[in-house]
């Protein structure tokens, strides 16, 4: 297969699959064939294919395995939160119009770091910006003193833990442990609504196309080239003369957004956000997905994604007990046995087949005379 | 009411210099006997009284008893009256078994035989509020005679600090006679702090001045509050020396925190100590990123616990639909203490034994690929958490501390938990072993031959495979070790392990990996900097993650930890 036909196969599926999940899935939804439950629940899995891609396009692209995307993840659902509490209004327990736990924390008026996410804009603008800040700010100290492998993924790992630890205090104003909940509206609209939760889906379809469509399109530019480069041999980029150091920075803020973005649509959806999202167990989840799903392709986040999470709904239903037995044993398998994922499932049938029909053929050659 | 006070306070100096006398020929027991045949009330009061400054055991109970109604005036046969206690359960006649007020023996009918009465036959003893006050003050002065030490300096600070000048007298009269030097002390406190509460301003001079030599921390609320008396009433030589007294108590207490947070930073050292030697062999020596090494520690807790049970009541299990029951020795008494003798080899063990399994099951396959043996052993880690959670419950197990780790020292208000010095004791002679098994046995030299160049030593005829599944096991091991011991400090519970990871990872690399004193190093300066913060911030949370910061910033200055292993390989 010569690359054009791939990339036109490539094109076809994306097409295939956005057409389905934007308009059709919508569709049958506002007809009642799918239910809102299942609706919402696939919101819910193409929010954590964004965190998936996050992971993948740091891991599977750069060799960078940060245990940080979580806390990007959170942190863009923590800025939306906000701008969700205040639009409670005073709708809450207390009938006043602070948000609930600020009462209960003893608080009569806003703290000022509050009162601008007010204004939904302000909020958005928020969702990209204090995760991207954060993720340059400790990107550029990480890089610049070359920490990588296994260091980089402790150091991000700390990061995140240290801003659970943060989020579970009472007194950082974000809620504690119990974090955001009972939202009520968004842009004028009631989020219990199913027409919002399914414009929230078919946002998030559609922010999930262009992101692959967006990580697709950077693999092919020069800066995807020395993004693997980096990946395959650090040193030899770095004695070709390219500042490795900037170019990993720039995969590491954008890496953070993709993830932040998808926590912003994950909180609306699920309605509730937490500092247990924050904690590194769920960055080394949205690993596991990549895995499973299979790495350094663009396909393999999202499918993980889906897959892993599409069985664990099932699993922690049917088997309460046994789901993280099964989480555990399929990461070691995957680990072990499948380092390409699932998406390399195809490809090694192909290379089996054809190995087999290669001895065939050799064992069933007929010897020369 | 004030009368009353006053006579109170006559009787019990009357008491106090005359009653020891008394004491030596009446037991207390006697002595509420008499009081409750006493004919008037006046006399009663005056003989309860008399017991004032007794540290006697038996009283507590039968003043109780009185004020209840349980107590009764038995008429003998014979028309002599006794003083009973009647206790225990009531059989079908509702009668109970007396005991006799003055002895403690049972009661006795004329033929010998202990004798059953029914309360409501009896008469109960009378008490009016008088005596029932009288009673109060010989109740609160109880404890101050106590043979028992500790009891006794509690309740002396008690008093002090309740600043009551009726409690003067019976404090002052205990002064004469007390012989243990630290409750001399707590006495001299007592007095001191109720002199403040003096009306003449010598007493309340003597009083601060005498705060100010002692300047224990539990007089600065009194101090305070003298200050602000004589503030507002214009004395300025108090109000001296009430401050003079404050900045005493203010430098101890600098003092004290100091050398506190020191202890504590020592002690929180090596508990990152124990728990990350084993990791800086396993993901230092061998550079396996071990993320189950928290279960390892856990395994190591769980051991210790399962050990406890089988030297007590033994212990049962339902893991996984099966049930059992692990048979117990119900030991007791120093046997039973004794059981964490034989927890820490066999944690150690049992954790080493995992380590194994897991080397030969999944890590052998990875060594060339760290990254994903921290993935293979997430997945180790959760399988062994749910594990635990399956067989001893997603609860907290509760493992009890032997007496001789459970107590603590109070050195100049400084307070040494055993169990903390025990874990620096014990840190400093892991790594000593560790030192001597890679320094001075010929596994030690393998390892070290094997982590500094695998295929060279593999060429010398080393068994490198057997060499990594022992190394691996040896770290595992360590972590058993280290679960030991923190199932004697905290809970432990399936995500033991989960807390301590993060920590055990900054350790060895903040120490530099692949390199055992920095490890030592690093793991005591994590300790005392954590402590530290925790005193300056004034909150654990903050202090952890200002640590994290710290750490972070630290690697931008020595990016490859405190001691660098010096290599020429590009790759390092």
């Amino acid at each position: 297969m010569s690359a054009p036909t791939t990339r036109r196969i490539e094109f076809i599926a994306v097409a295939v699959i956005a057409t389905l999940l934007i308009v059709v899935f919508p569709l049958l939804n506002s007809t009642g064939v799918i239910s809102n439950f299942t609706l919402n629940l696939w919101g819910k899995y193409l929010c954590y294919a964004l965190l998936a891609i996050s992971v993948d396009l740091l891991w599977g692209y750069t060799g960078l395995l940060s245990l940080g995307q979580a806390l990007f993840f959170s942190l863009g659902g923590y800025m939306l939160g906000m701008h969700l509490m205040r639009m409670i209004g005073d709708l809450g327990q207390y009938r006043k119009p602070i948000p609930d736990f600020l009462i209960f924390l003893g608080w009569t008026e806003l703290p000022t770091f509050w009162k601008p996410f007010s204004s939904f804009p302000f909020a958005a603008a928020m969702v990209i910006l204090l995760p991207g800040l954060v993720a340059l700010i400790f990107g550029f100290l990480a890089f610049r003193s070359r920490i990588k492998g296994v260091y980089f993924s402790i150091l991000t790992q700390a990061l995140t833990y240290g801003g659970s630890l943060m989020f579970f205090r009472n007194d950082m104003l974000m809620g504690g442990n119990n974090g955001f909940t009972d939202y009520k509206f968004l842009l004028g609209a009631d989020v219990r609504d199913a027409s919002t939760q399914r414009a929230l889906f078919i946002a998030t379809a559609v922010t999930l196309v262009l992101v692959y469509l967006g990580c697709s399109w950077l693999s092919r530019t020069k800066l995807g080239l020395i993004q693997r480069a980096i990946r395959d041999g650090e040193n030899r980029v770095l004695f070709s003369g390219y500042a490795a150091a900037g170019f990993k920075l720039f995969i590491f803020v954008v890496a953070a957004l993709i993830a932040s973005v998808g926590g912003a649509l994950y909180v609306p959806q699920v309605g509730i956000i937490n500092p247990s999202e924050m904690t590194p167990d769920k960055s080394l989840e949205a690993v596991v997905w990549v895995a499973v799903g299979g790495r350094g392709t663009l396909v393999g986040p999202v499918v993980g994604a889906i897959v892993v999470n599409a069985l664990k709904s099932w699993a922690t239903r049917a088997y309460p007990d046994l789901w993280l037995f099964f989480l555990g044993g399929m990461f070691i398998i995957v680990v072990l046995f499948l380092p390409g994922g699932i998406v390399s499932i195809p490809v090694r049938i192909k290379t089996w087949w054809a190995r087999r029909a290669a001895a065939n053929a050799a064992t069933s050659a007929p010897v020369a005379p | 009411m004030n009368f009353f006070n006053r006579t109170v306070r006559l009787l019990a100096f009357a008491a106090l210099t005359l009653g020891f006398v008394a004491h030596a020929a009446d037991s207390a027991r006697a002595i509420i006997a008499k009081a409750a045949l006493a004919e008037t009330l006046a006399q009663r009061v005056e003989t309860i009284t008399s017991l004032l400054g007794s540290g006697d055991e038996s009283i507590a109970g039968l003043l109780a008893a009185w004020k209840e109604d349980a107590l009764f005036v038995y008429t003998a046969p014979d028309g002599s009256k006794i003083p009973v206690q009647l206790y225990g359960d009531k059989d079908d006649k509702d009668s109970q078994t007396a005991t006799r007020v003055d002895s403690g023996k049972p009661l006795l009918s004329p033929a010998g035989k202990p004798l059953r009465l029914v309360a409501s036959e009896l008469s109960a003893v009378e008490h009016t509020s008088a005596l029932r006050r009288a009673m109060k003050a010989v109740l609160d002065l109880l404890d101050l005679s106590t043979p028992d030490l500790k009891k006794r300096i509690s309740a002396i600070q008690t008093l002090g600090f309740a600043q009551d000048a009726e409690k003067l007298a019976a404090l002052q009269a205990r002064q004469k006679i007390e012989s243990v030097p630290s409750a001399q002390l707590a006495l001299r406190e007592a007095i001191a702090l109720i002199g403040l509460k003096d009306a003449s301003p010598e007493v309340k001079l003597a009083s601060l001045n005498e705060l100010a030599a002692l300047h224990t921390i539990g007089s600065a609320d009194a101090l305070k509050a003298a200050l602000a008396d004589a503030e507002a009433a214009h004395h300025p030589s108090l109000a001296a020396a009430a401050r003079l007294a404050l900045n005493a108590v203010d430098s101890h207490l600098t003092t004290v925190n100091f050398f506190g947070t020191l202890f504590r930073g020592l002690s929180l050292g090596s508990i990152l100590l124990v728990v990350a030697l084993g990791l800086a062999i396993t993901f230092g020596l061998m550079g396996v990123i071990n993320m189950a090494h928290g279960e390892m520690i856990a395994v190591g807790a769980y051991t210790t616990y399962v050990v406890q049970n089988i030297f007590g009541t033994g212990l049962a299990l339902s893991p996984f639909g099966f049930s059992f029951h692990l048979p117990g020795m119900n030991t007791g008494g120093w046997l039973y203490e004794s059981y964490f003798i034989f927890a820490l080899p066999l944690s150690f063990l049992s954790a080493a034994l995992v380590g194994i399994a897991m080397e030969r099951a999944v890590i052998q396959w990875l060594y060339r690929r760290p990254l994903e043996s921290l993935l293979a052993t997430w997945g180790v880690s959760l399988f062994l958490q749910q594990f635990f959670r399956r067989v001893f419950g997603s609860n907290n197990v509760q493992v009890s501390s032997p007496s001789y780790l459970s107590d603590n020292w109070t050195f100049n208000d400084i307070i040494f938990g055993w169990n903390r010095v025990f874990v620096i004791g014990f840190a400093g002679l892991i790594v000593l072993g560790v030192w001597l098994v890679l320094t001075r046995t010929s596994l030690g030299l393998l390892i070290r031959a094997v982590m500094q160049n695998r295929n060279m030593a593999a060429c010398m005829g080393v068994r490198t495979e057997r060499v990594n599944m022992l190394t691996f096991g040896l770290g595992s091991g360590l972590a058993g070790l280290a679960g030991a011991f923190l199932s004697q400090i905290g809970n432990v519970g399936p995500s033991l392990g989960q807390s301590y990871i993060v920590d055990c990872f900054m350790t060895v690399v903040v120490g530099g990996v692949g390199n055992l004193p920095g490890t030592v190093v690093s793991a005591f300066g994590i300790g005392l900097a954590d402590q530290s913060l925790q005193q300056i911030l004034l909150n654990p949370v903050l202090g952890k993650i200002t640590v994290l910061v710290a750490i972070i910033l630290f690697l931008q200055w020595r990016p490859a930890g405190i001691f660098v292993t010096k290599s020429r390989s590009l790759e390092g």
